[in-house]
């Protein structure tokens, strides 16, 4: 890393990051805002610290619903989205029904899986996983319907099969596609299970922050707020690695013209 | 032969023969729109006629041909391939070779025809850093890799200078002449189907119709001095003339 590099990679961000802190703490000082309105970071952070027991208890439930449920969203919106990509006649059977689906707000969807599955962390699960899916399935399908068709008459001439093309073709060329979703989806999945944790739940940093503001300690909320913030970075940071390591033919392609 | 669907359809070629010889180069020349490509795509049977009759040795064409190898105008090659890899995908689909496909087994044929078209030393790189001519002659080894009996090539030099167009004439006339491979160029430039052809077609406007065969007689090797000569001249000449339009 060069000293230009380090400036737009690590002192940029660092320096916002710290500025938007101070910015805040001084506001709250000079304007004299009310603990119960707006703590400032000083006492966010404290908060964070003297309750950092049942916030990493609760972080970690938050954490492990979200991930499964985006595992789910993954494997799920994968198959869905090859089998969209497959055959226009599937294409144009799901997908209006797909886009129905995803119209409903997942919030109203809570109170149905919280009867059937009872308060605990199956519904965040789900929730997360119905939420997040839908750009999976989106990507995989529009990067195998946009494969070049004069490529796949280079296939066919070959006499390669539908599955041939799909498998030497298709797949790898959607995967940036793919990979590129995970991204928007990780983030999905994370507020659907945080949603559906302030709905019902018995654990979560979303049942924390809702037990926290009926007990008016507001700086346990916006504790609970950071942390979702720097899980939410440290999830999105995550998956754009494996994009990179994975599709780095795509970006390289596109860097060089 | 019609091409298309329904009311879409287009009446593309009418009434086309045309005669190939084993081993023979031929280039069907036209204006755009003539029909050429489609003609090309019939062959290939990649898009069964609407209607109307293909018959190849007397039997009617049905699917894809097994023994053709295809090349466009851009040069479609995967972009999560380097170039030998890209040149070994028909072996990973046709048979015989995909019973048993290694890289290890095939990696030496690829790497040898990739050397009979100069790219020694680009074997390991991917499309984006090879140049357009470069890609172009990949793509060319990807459509001979597994030793077809036919090579379509659809304007293959279109989108390319018209000093690596040249050498690539040069490559292609060279495979050719190594592999005795029977070839169907499909192109606007004049110059290059005299260059390269033993015999040029002559297509007319929509309903494609062959106006003229026109044999090539210049000796070969040919070299690229041979577009300088008044006999070549004469040859592009006349098929300018045939084509019409001003």
């Amino acid at each position: 890393m060069d000293r230009r590099d380090f400036l737009v990679k690590v002192v940029s961000p660092t320096a916002f990051t710290v500025a938007l802190f101070v910015i805040w703490e001084l506001a709250c000082r000079l304007l004299n805002i009310p603990l119960t309105i707006l703590p400032a970071p000083s006492d966010t952070f404290a908060a964070l610290w003297q309750y950092r027991a049942p916030i990493i208890d609760n972080s970690w439930v938050t954490l492990w619903t979200t991930l499964a449920g985006f595992l789910l969203a993954t494997v799920f919106g994968l198959l869905l989205g090859i089998a969209v990509g497959w055959h226009r006649a599937i294409y144009s059977g799901i997908y209006p029904v797909m886009v129905g689906f995803n119209s409903v707000p997942k919030v109203a969807v809570v109170p149905v899986l919280i009867l059937w599955f009872g308060i605990g962390e199956v519904p965040a699960v789900l929730t997360a996983f119905l939420i997040s899916f839908f750009p999976i399935v989106v990507n995989v399908a529009t990067g195998l319907a946009t494969t070049e068709p004069e490529l796949e008459d280079v296939l066919r001439a070959l006499g390669a099969s539908k599955l041939d093309i799909m498998r030497k073709v298709g797949i790898p060329r959607s995967l940036p596609y793919f990979f590129g979703s995970l991204k928007v989806a990780i983030t999905l999945a994370f507020v659907g299970a945080v949603v559906s944790e302030t709905v019902g739940a018995n654990k979560g940093i979303g049942k924390l922050m809702l037990d926290a503001q009926a007990a008016f300690q507001v700086p346990i909320v916006f504790a609970g707020l950071l942390v979702l913030a720097v899980l939410g970075i440290v999830l999105y940071a995550a998956t754009a690695l494996i994009e990179k390591r994975f599709t780095g033919w795509a970006f390289r392609g596109q860097a060089n013209g | 032969m019609a091409y298309g669907r329904g009311a879409t359809a287009v009446k593309a070629i009418e009434e086309v023969t045309l005669d190939i010889a084993k081993g023979e180069f031929i280039a069907v020349v036209g204006p755009s729109g003539c029909g050429k490509s489609s003609l090309m795509r019939l062959i290939s049977g990649l898009h069964p006629p609407a209607s109307g009759a293909l018959t190849i040795e007397g039997k009617p064409v049905s699917g894809p041909l097994k023994s053709v190898g295809m090349a466009f105008q851009n040069s479609n090659l995967l972009p999560w391939r380097n170039a030998l890899e890209n040149v070994l995908l028909p072996l990973e689909i046709v048979q015989p070779y995909r019973s048993g496909f290694s890289k290890q087994k095939y990696a030496p044929k690829a790497k040898a025809l990739l050397e009979s078209v100069g790219l020694q030393g680009f074997v390991e790189k991917y499309p984006w850093e090879l140049s357009g001519g470069m890609q172009q002659r990949t793509s060319i080894c990807r459509a001979l890799i597994h030793e077809p009996e036919m090579l379509l090539l659809d304007e293959p030099f279109g989108a390319l200078d018209a000093f690596t167009r040249e050498e690539l004439w040069c490559a292609l006339r060279d495979l050719q002449a190594a592999r005795k491979v029977t070839v169907m160029l499909v192109t606007h430039d004049l110059r290059e189907a005299v260059f390269l052809a033993d015999t040029v077609y002559v297509m007319s406007d929509r309903p494609g119709r062959i106006l003229k065969r026109c044999a090539v007689d210049i000796p070969r090797p040919r070299d690229l001095e041979v577009t300088y000569t008044q006999q070549f001249q004469d040859i592009v000449h006349e098929l300018r003339r045939l084509i019409g339009k001003h």
